[in-house]
């Protein structure tokens, strides 16, 4: 089984969980650039998170023989601190990187005007550097936070089939589906949701366009919950090649819509001159 | 694969004209040229982007401190065609104070041979047999630790350090002990 994670933050995980996650299947994943649980002060501080996310995370996740790929972005929270609010004029230049394969986390965490301007300026650049967005749906007062989202995102330049709207549950799904955008299932050990009930919420919505991640960070949380939920799917009579299409070609997909997505693992690199494609005939 | 490679040449022809002009957007193309040339082509495609602008140490420190990790190396392995002085030794040193390999590796070329101290490319060198980077990386090798106590004596070191753990020593180390040797016109 290939599993594909297509939300989680391996700064917050240890060796031990990059070995875990080889040994049950995972392969690939996407770490968004979120808050660190301790607030930044500054725009700096949001560079050398970067540019460990473009760097140093994945040589970690390689050593595991897993491919590492990052979504950057001004996070909901910290765009309400005036401080890190400057951090917008730099994601330009990080946006363009080889790794970056999606604007994200954006959205709302408590649905303030500046989470308003946040989103909207960050949808923008989106659409102008050919990425799809990762969007964080809030914890609080969910639906109005949903339903405000996706007004933003139809308004937006970004098609909704280039969004993922992310931590989805029941009172959220639906709306979001008629959206049009790609859905996704953060599970958790004890909030957002669970096996369980993702796999009913399959079971009603179909495999097409949904994705599942650990979301695994500095709380409680697991970064196994994609294979979890994978034999659930398994025990309920979903086939393989369903599981697949969850675990793995959808966060393909949709990731692939950047262009960027690599899954083989880089080669030691080279560093004696030699023949090659693109020397050819000179 | 041969549309691809196509494709790519196409690119980096263009992106190498660009460079040569110093037109705006070469270092865009710098940044870019992974997705367009191919990983595994990426260290050449950028390496002959910096020699077509005759980038010089200035260009070279900001796109290598704006840089993610294959931006970074390829700055390094760019340094001797491009900078005659020590003004980029700090890009060096930076790069030599990461545990990424891919830019240790880098570092260790004839650059850093031309113009690290003797204290800084000792460790230099015992960084790679930590790292686990093969010391046929490190160029001017034989040149530089031919005679030098100092260097040998810290390879004795390491390797009583490793024997005391019951760890092997690396056959890197073995190597570059023979050739602190001194050398017969010393």
């Amino acid at each position: 089984m290939r599993i594909f994670d297509p939300h989680i933050h391996m700064t917050s995980r240890t060796t031990d969980d990059y070995q875990a996650m080889y040994d049950a299947g995972v392969r690939a994943l996407v770490e968004p650039s979120f808050w660190l649980g301790q607030p930044r002060t500054s725009p700096a501080s949001f560079h050398d998170y970067f540019d460990s996310l473009l760097g140093w995370e994945p040589f970690r996740a390689a050593q595991h023989g897993i491919a590492h790929h990052c979504a950057l972005a001004l996070n909901p929270k910290e765009a309400n601190d005036p401080r890190c609010v400057p951090v917008l004029d730099d994601l330009p230049r990080y946006l363009a990187k080889d790794g970056v394969v999606a604007v994200g986390e954006i959205g709302y965490d408590s649905l303030t005007p500046a989470e308003d301007t946040a989103l909207a300026a960050q949808l923008q650049l989106a659409a102008d550097h050919g990425l799809p967005a990762l969007v964080h749906t809030p914890h609080r007062d969910k639906v109005t936070g949903l339903r405000r989202t996706v007004d933003v995102v139809r308004e937006s330049a970004l098609a909704p089939d280039r969004v993922l709207l992310d931590h989805l549950n029941e009172t959220t799904v639906k709306e979001a589906a008629d959206s049009g955008s790609w859905l996704g299932f953060s599970v958790y050990p004890d909030t957002k949701m669970d096996e369980d009930r993702t796999v009913a919420i399959l079971k009603e919505y179909g495999t097409d366009r949904v994705l599942v991640n650990s979301a695994a960070d500095w709380g409680r949380s697991d970064p196994l919950k994609t294979r979890a939920v994978a034999r659930a799917m398994l025990d309920a009579g979903f086939t393989d090649d369903d599981v697949d299409q969850v675990l793995w070609r959808n966060p393909v997909a949709f990731y692939g819509l950047s262009g960027r997505l690599h899954l083989d693992l880089p080669s030691p690199p080279d560093l004696h001159e030699g023949n090659s494609v693109l020397r050819g005939g000179e | 694969m041969l549309t691809v490679a196509a494709a790519a040449r196409a690119w980096l022809d263009s992106a190498l004209a660009e460079a040569e002009a110093r037109a705006p957007g070469w270092e865009e193309r710098f940044v870019a040229a992974g997705r367009h040339c191919g990983r595994e082509h990426a260290d050449e495609a950028r390496t002959l982007l910096l020699r077509a602008a005759g980038a010089d140490s200035d260009t070279l420190t900001r796109l290598y401190r704006h840089g993610a990790a294959t931006e970074r190396r390829a700055v390094l392995l760019a340094l001797p065609a491009l900078v005659a002085g020590p003004e980029a030794v700090p890009l060096v040193e930076d790069a030599l104070r990461t545990h990424d390999t891919t830019l240790i590796a880098a570092a260790v070329g004839p650059y850093a041979a031309a113009h690290l101290t003797p204290h800084a490319w000792r460790h230099a060198l015992l960084k790679c047999l930590f790292t686990d980077v093969p010391v046929t990386a490190v160029a001017g090798l034989a040149e530089r630790a031919a005679g030098d106590g100092e260097l040998a004596r810290m390879l004795v070191d390491h390797a009583a350090e490793r024997t005391a753990a019951g760890r092997d020593v690396p056959a890197d180390l073995t190597r570059v002990l023979a050739l602190t040797a001194p050398t017969e016109e010393s």
